[in-house]
């Protein structure tokens, strides 16, 4: 009988590991696709044709680059450091999520496939994958949460005029992580003519990899135009975290600009209990879900715990791998900022600066106003604004009451 | 000890464990093993079984709605295993709720309640250097699934590396009923035959003696699972048993064998 030797070397040489974190941890159904996948990225990522054909995409159909703004009320406001925003809140679509998008889009037309399926949280992920399927005429379906659809139902109808069918998940937590276990099912079934469109930073190899260097142009821009308008690198990058991909894409091209603090912020949600908030790094504890090895928040027997979070992107019980490597080498720090926080947040930024920002790139904004102060005038802080809140409007007015102001 | 098929075709039944409660689980795997069944796979409820169908998933609420754990289920396995020395038992689950409890202590404690093998869904080959370890130290047979989509060089791979059965899923999918079985199925079990004279075991969509016929003509094992845990379901906890036990019995009746 044949005798297969398996790697005797640590996980964390492998490729899509991160430190301990990342790697595959699938039904075998999908290995195959994935190791595909991996190939397929590979030489794509090596062509300068996919290359040239993405940056036109991104240029002229999406808008980069974005500006590097820098808040000049909004720091005023504050009395410490400057605070700029990295405008990916322009771009076609709303948000970050179409660098994404435009780049697995053309990799799935590439390998073939004519069906693509995608999970999405806000919906801005799936908003973004709906409209590269139209652009590259693709067949498209959505999966979303129950939640989701109720709370960010704007969305909801903005796929459904893109062309794309969004299926509602009615099952666990009816958010985000319930919408990828549903993705998951479909792909698992109709893996040979389906492509996964994944939109963060999780997921099995080569997912966290591929989404990272798709969404790496946030931090090469900004480290351009930083350079570019102050002469010097900011003092820290700050984004909001769920999955994790915009802020892996505003920290990546900073890893090695040790002086440049890097702070993730999480949703802190309503409370600190297991069950009222979204902050992996505060009670989550390293485990596997939905294909990767990371934080994760569950219960003491591995059940995994439900979520609170006003932005439905932050609402999830996991976190990119590459996260939970760069939190426990220490090069990246995490924070919490609530729900409160992050509405005071918006309303704070739209009356300084007229930019309405998603609620989950609050989050972020919430923290820059909660260390600037204490900063002096000459340390800088970019915030990636990953995305613009038209989108949470209904739970704008009704948080805010804005019906009666 | 050695996983054995004692019956030919040999029956593998799935059960989702505490569904509806860890007593009627016992119940059912007993009733199970008498009426024909060569292994009891237990599997562990997790909160978000991506690999299973919609009846598996409903079982695994209910599982847990009444805080069944892992440390629970392998209570339930210890007592199956004092009942039936003889019946190969198996337990089937997604990896973080083993990650959780510890994977050498889960090994150990499988061990020590007379646990046979262990099959964990999101497991591969290549992750699993560090869990083929622990399964090895105390003698826990580790099963792999093959799937229609694994290419020959993956199927070398989890043939020798699984021990007791390779289990092959019979066509691409997640858990559940089906009216007909893939064509799929007797391919890849003849290509995990070239690595491997272990038993191949059949799952996913298989529930009625028509398959398990079909199943017979080219591999040595049926799993059955969605189609009883529908049964269960459907049953009150007190009949249960017996229905389970009618139904595995009416999986291999000579006649339908005969007839195809």
């Amino acid at each position: 009988m044949a005798s297969v030797i398996l790697p005797a070397i640590p996980s964390e040489s492998r490729p899509g590991r991160f430190g301990i974190y990342g790697g595959r941890y699938v039904p075998e159904t999908l290995m195959a696709a994935l190791v595909e996948l991996e190939r397929e990225y590979e030489i794509a990522k090596a062509d300068a044709a996919f290359q040239a054909e993405l940056n036109a995409l991104l240029t002229d159909y999406a808008g980069r680059p974005t500006p590097l703004y820098f808040a000049k009320r909004l720091t005023e406001s504050l009395g410490g450091a400057k605070i700029y925003l990295k405008r990916e809140d322009l771009l076609h679509t709303g948000a970050h999520k179409i660098n994404n998008a435009l780049g697995q889009g053309l990799l799935a037309k590439r390998m073939g496939k004519k069906r693509i399926i995608a999970e999405t949280g806000a919906g801005q992920h799936g908003v973004a994958t709906a409209t590269v399927c139209a652009l590259l005429d693709l067949a498209c379906v959505v999966y979303m949460g129950e939640v989701d659809m109720a709370r960010q139902e704007l969305n909801v109808m903005r796929m459904r005029l893109l062309g794309a069918e969004v299926r509602s998940v009615s099952s666990g937590s009816r958010t985000l992580k319930d919408a990828i276990s549903e993705a998951m099912r479909d792909w698992v079934t109709n893996v040979r003519t389906t492509y996964y469109l994944l939109g963060s930073a999780l997921g099995a190899h080569p997912y966290p990899t591929m989404v990272r260097d798709f969404h790496r142009v946030i931090s090469r821009e900004m480290k351009e135009q930083i350079l570019e308008k102050e002469g010097r690198l900011p003092s820290a990058v700050i984004a909001c975290v769920g999955g994790g991909s915009n802020a892996i894409g505003a920290f990546y091209e900073f890893l090695h600009d040790r002086q440049v603090r890097l702070i993730g912020v999480e949703a802190g949600g309503n409370g600190t209990e297991l069950g009222q908030h979204a902050a992996r790094f505060r009670g989550g504890v390293p485990g596997v879900l939905q294909g990767t090895f990371s934080y994760v928040l569950q219960d003491e027997n591995g059940q995994i715990a439900s979520t609170h979070s006003v932005s439905a992107g932050l609402d999830y019980a996991s976190i990119g791998p590459e996260h939970a490597a760069l939190h426990d080498s220490g090069r990246a720090e995490y924070v919490a900022q609530d729900d409160a926080a992050a509405l005071d947040a918006v309303v704070k930024l739209a009356r300084t600066e007229g930019i309405l920002p998603a609620l989950e790139s609050a989050h972020a904004v919430a923290e820059a106003i909660r260390i600037a102060p204490a900063l002096p005038p000459r340390d800088i802080l970019v915030v990636n604004l990953s995305g613009r809140g038209d989108k949470d409007m209904g739970i704008l007015a009704r948080e805010l009451n804005l019906k009666r102001i | 000890m050695p996983i054995r098929f004692q019956h030919k075709p040999g029956l593998v039944v799935y059960i989702t464990a505490g569904d509806p409660s860890l007593d009627a689980t016992r119940s059912i795997a007993v009733a199970a093993i008498d009426a024909g069944a060569d292994v009891i796979e237990l599997g562990v409820p997790f909160s978000d079984p991506l690999a299973d169908g919609p009846i598996i998933q409903r079982a695994s609420e209910r599982a847990l709605k009444h805080g069944v754990s892992l440390k629970n289920v392998l209570g339930l396995a210890g007592e199956i295993r004092a009942a039936r020395p003889e019946a190969g038992l198996v337990i089937f689950s997604y990896l973080n709720p083993i990650l959780r409890y510890g994977l050498s202590r889960f090994a150990d404690d499988a061990a020590a309640a007379g646990v046979d093998g262990v099959l964990a869904t999101d497991m591969i080959v290549e992750e699993a250097a560090e869990y083929l370890a622990a399964l090895d130290c105390v003698h826990l047979a580790p099963i792999f699934l093959a799937a229609p989509t694994s290419p020959d060089e993956r199927l070398e791979a989890i043939a020798s590396h699984s021990k007791g059965f390779v289990y092959a899923i019979s066509r691409t999918g997640i858990t559940g009923k089906q009216q007909s079985l893939a064509a799929d199925a007797a391919a890849l079990v003849a290509r995990i035959r070239r690595w491997t004279t272990l038993p191949v075991a059949v799952g996913f969509g298989i529930s009625n003696a028509d398959h398990v016929a079909q199943v017979a003509e080219f591999a040595d094992a049926a799993v059955v699972g969605s189609a009883i845990v529908e049964l269960i379901e459907r049953s009150t906890p007190d009949e249960a048993p017996g229905a389970v036990a009618r139904f595995i019995k009416g999986l291999r009746l000579p006649e339908t064998a005969l007839a195809r």
